[in-house]
């Protein structure tokens, strides 16, 4: 596919850039992907990454609070952040006349934010309200990606949950944000990336007017998060207070993306040959012929493909009737994944999960925001951006035998499955 | 917690020895491109938009079919559930492909073809590698011409959909949705985006492919084509793939609704709810109306954007609450103004005051020139971004073709924004947003809510 021509280069405190210039309209991307997501917070600050991208909002030396978002939708745009497992990114996409404007926002808080107890007491109360909508107060929230790591993983970093718990973001303290600024978002353990109507030689001037005086600091010690698969299958329940069928989600352990990555894009491709389409294997046979669930999906990552390092998950997750003996999805699951192992998916099958991710990825990369983010987390942990435009030719590039080799090594003496369960009884559908 | 043996204070964090700096200015905005494109009407009554934007090799499609249910109650009526069964069985099987080979034909060309119902329309929407379109298009004759709802898909379908349905409604937003609707609308069909179980389970495959027949018809429908093409091309490749698709009927458009009128709020008991939904509605104008731009600019400045003044109150200020926002929603032939925010059961009255208290203030205390710059500047700026992509083009446009516009409204638009008045605005703040015109619903737990609902008046405690 047609790639633009990506240019890089690292300021000398050490700040990576990476610009993708598209004239196609008249738009530009600006973020900054910082090394750092919520598998680095200590025990007893669970969810304290997140309740930090917040506090990036708060005012920074040249900006009060609430002047962020006024400066940059007062010029057009949109903004967001978002706190992943290895990283946390922070964007704004707008017309290409506030390009600097954007550099600046980005800079003036990489160089001086501003951390007050008021807007860390006010922001603990609106993470709280998030974890209230998106978990506490609804079915199946934080379903899968809060309530299988503890299941697969034993570690603290991989299993705890990244929203964080209500007493832990209580007890967070300016002089613990102080520490955390300091430690992880120095510039030299950032990306920023700089995508869509842009040219190269002004942009490069903008970048260094802004960051070239953002203080170098060392970038931390990346920790390694390895830790063994399970030695069996773990299975674990939760009862949903708010659910009214049954789930389950089935997790396994996949090769490390970084290292590994075409082998891990054969798990990508056998969770299209699972389930992406009426055409797929479990979706004909568990949605379709068997009528044992009612919705299932399977993929890379808990937050979607190749956006954590090492250990990243491979996960199988289905809603289904009461009437259902979880048991019997979960074995009609194990019996296609041996059928794969023990005999390789047609080229026809690999040939529509290919041609659906070429399209999925262009699309994806149509939108500017996508795209953006895109770029700077590939960098940010793979060293690569253009890896996002290879990854078509290399999903392409999987074999048949590559899946049933994938499909083998999803063990069931090596898993973790939980399973959730209405509060209110077993026949509540 | 484990911090390196040193670092600096958040104080000595938040300064430099240059101190703040200015913002810098904007530069220059470039126009966006022009949009070739072409929006005509078929022999059979199709409309059709076609539009050029090859930034990745892709085709976007969409078609907006009328599918109101001509009913004048949905008391008693089965349109609903068979529409529902309908949109889920519409592409399971025609005279010459089923479930698995329609999925294989769009897969194989990087296709998706999907289609959805609500109490207005049946939409269908599709995409794929450019060079797919002839395949999407085909695949989309042969269901809207052919389609045989086979008898083992309805029934699969059937039961399936009695589970979602089931999902469905343990969404707090979608049991405030329907709250909602039914406080405004009563038993007008529009209220009822969801059937019931049972009603579900009376649908026959014969009455499927009669309402196909009777309801899923080109005339009044529009079809929107966005990607890398070749807009006359395009234009040409739909008319051959669907002219076979006919009748001299004429898709059924929604009866207009009632006016929404303000009143009491009524408090919807969720038991064991931590969080509650407020969701407010008055009556609003549609796209059409010379003082839409003003109404836009006041909204965004109320609850529209983050830089809004409920959001820098009840999340920024006070804390209440992750989500609050307004918005309009535009129907055929009207509109409303609808409030939303979720927060915690303890602080939901508190939120409803200074919401309504918000509401009435934007009337009393307009918009200054720098709140009507902010926003009118999100509103242009918002529109390039949203409108950049082939999906977000593709959207938006058939959205506007529902309205009876077309792309011309969307390239003047930015134009009607640059020339709102403060005074325009402060108009519609005050015609618009007065507390009084709104009515609503507040979801959540009754034990726990009532004592300060009550204290606070305009809301029906059970």
């Amino acid at each position: 596919m047609a790639s633009p021509q990506l240019h890089r280069f690292t300021l000398p405190n050490g700040l990576r850039v990476v610009l993708a210039p598209d004239a196609s309209a008249p738009v530009v991307g600006v973020s900054v992907h910082y090394d750092v997501g919520f598998r680095s917070e200590p025990e007893g600050r669970t969810g304290f990454a997140h309740l930090f991208e917040h506090l990036m909002f708060q005012g920074s030396e040249s900006l009060e609070k609430l002047a962020h978002f006024r400066h940059v939708q007062s010029s057009g745009g949109t903004f967001n952040g978002s706190t992943h497992p290895d990283y946390t990114d922070y964007y704004q996409v707008l017309p290409s006349a506030a390009l600097e404007r954007a550099l600046f926002l980005e800079a003036d808080r990489m160089r001086a934010p501003k951390i007050t107890e008021e807007n860390l007491r006010n922001q603990i109360d609106v993470v709280k309200e998030e974890i209230r909508l998106n978990v506490l107060n609804r079915p199946y929230g934080g379903f899968p990606w809060i309530l299988l790591p503890p299941v697969l993983f034993q570690t603290f970093p991989n299993a705890h949950n990244g929203y964080g718990d209500f007493v832990d973001l209580e007890n967070a303290t300016v002089d613990d944000c102080a520490a955390f600024f300091d430690t992880y978002y120095s510039p030299a353990n950032a990306v920023l990336t700089v995508a869509g109507d842009v040219d190269v030689a002004a942009a490069t001037a903008l970048v260094e007017k802004h960051f070239a005086d953002v203080p170098p600091r060392p970038a931390p010690e990346r920790p390694s998060f390895a830790e063994p698969p399970p030695s069996g299958e773990v299975r674990s329940t939760h009862v949903d207070a708010h659910a009214p069928m049954p789930a389950l989600a089935i997790g396994y352990r996949v090769p490390d993306p970084v290292s590994d990555i075409d082998n891990y894009l054969a798990y990508l491709v056998l969770a299209g040959v699972l389930t992406d389409g009426d055409g797929s294997r479990l979706q004909q046979r568990l949605v379709h012929t068997e009528q044992l669930v009612t919705d299932l999906s399977a993929g890379c990552g808990l937050f979607g493909p190749l956006e954590a390092r090492d250990p990243d998950t491979f996960s199988i997750s289905a809603i289904h009737p009461a009437d259902v003996p979880t048991d019997r999805v979960i074995a009609a699951i194990d019996e296609e994944l041996s059928r794969l192992a023990q005999e390789p998916p047609s080229v026809e099958e690999l040939a529509k999960v290919t041609a659906r991710w070429a399209s999925t990825m262009h699309r994806e990369h149509d939108r500017l925001t996508n795209r953006t983010l895109g770029l700077g987390s590939a960098e940010l942990l793979f060293g690569r951006a253009e890896l996002i435009y290879e990854l078509p030719e290399r999903i392409a590039a999987v074999t048949v035998d590559e899946v049933s080799a994938a499909a083998k090594a999803l063990r069931p003496d090596s898993r973790a499955v939980l399973i959730v369960q209405p509060a209110n009884g077993a026949d509540s559908v | 917690m484990s911090a390196p043996a040193t670092h600096r204070s958040a104080e000595e964090i938040g300064r430099t020895p240059l101190g703040p700096r200015p913002l810098p200015p904007l530069g220059e905005q470039k126009a966006a491109a022009d949009m070739s494109h072409v929006d005509t009407v078929l022999p059979n009554g199709l409309r059709v938009i076609a539009v050029r934007r090859s930034t990745v090799p892709l085709v976007e499609l969409r078609v907006r079919v009328p599918f109101a249910d001509p009913a004048e109650s949905s008391e008693g009526s089965q349109h609903s559930a068979q529409a529902e069964i309908l949109a889920n069985t519409l592409l399971t099987g025609t005279a010459t492909r089923d479930r698995v080979q329609i999925d294989t034909e769009l897969a194989l060309v990087g296709g998706e073809l999907d289609a959805v119902v609500d109490p207005e329309r049946l939409s269908i929407s599709g995409s794929s590698l450019v060079t797919g379109l002839d395949t999407l298009l085909d695949v989309l004759r042969d269901a809207l011409t052919g389609a045989v709802y086979p008898a083992d898909e309805v029934e699969r379908e059937r039961a399936r959909l009695v589970e979602r349905i089931a999902l469905a409604r343990s969404q707090p937003n979608v049991i405030a949705r329907e709250a909602l609707q039914k406080h405004l609308y009563g038993t007008h069909p529009f209220a009822k985006e969801m059937p019931e179980a049972d009603e579900v389970a009376r649908v026959s495959r014969d009455e499927v492919q009669a309402l196909h027949a009777k309801a899923l018809l080109p005339r009044g429908s529009v079809l929107a084509v966005v990607g890398d093409i070749e807009p006359a091309q395009a234009v040409s490749a739909v008319e051959e793939a669907l002219k076979a698709w006919q009748s001299d009927g004429e898709a059924h458009e929604m009866a207009p609704l009632p006016m929404v009128e303000g009143g009491d709020l009524v408090l919807v008991n969720r038991p064991g709810a931590v969080q509650s939904q407020i969701r407010l509605s008055a009556q609003a104008i549609t796209r059409t109306d010379p003082r839409y731009p003003a109404l836009q600019v006041a909204n965004l400045v109320y609850g529209g954007f983050f830089s809004s003044r409920l959001v820098e109150n009840i999340r920024e200020d006070k804390g209440y609450t992750y989500s609050a926002r307004s918005h309009p929603e535009f129907t055929s032939h009207s509109a409303t103004l609808l409030v939303d925010a979720d927060t915690a059961s303890d602080v939901t009255a508190a939120a409803l005051l200074e919401t309504r208290y918000e509401l009435a203030r934007l009337g009393l205390v307009p918009p200054t020139e720098s709140e009507v710059d902010t926003a009118r500047r999100y509103a242009i700026g918002s529109l390039l971004t949203t409108t950049s992509s082939q999906a977000g083009l593709a959207s938006f446009l058939v959205n506007l073709a529902g309205l009876g516009l077309g792309i011309e409204w969307l390239v003047a638009h930015p134009e009607r924004l640059a020339n709102v008045t403060a005074e325009q605005v402060a108009e519609a703040a005050l015609e618009f947003f007065a507390p009084g015109n709104f009515t609503g619903v507040v979801i959540g737990d009754a034990a726990k809510l009532a004592p300060k609902m009550r204290a606070l008046g305009g809301i029906i405690v059970p």
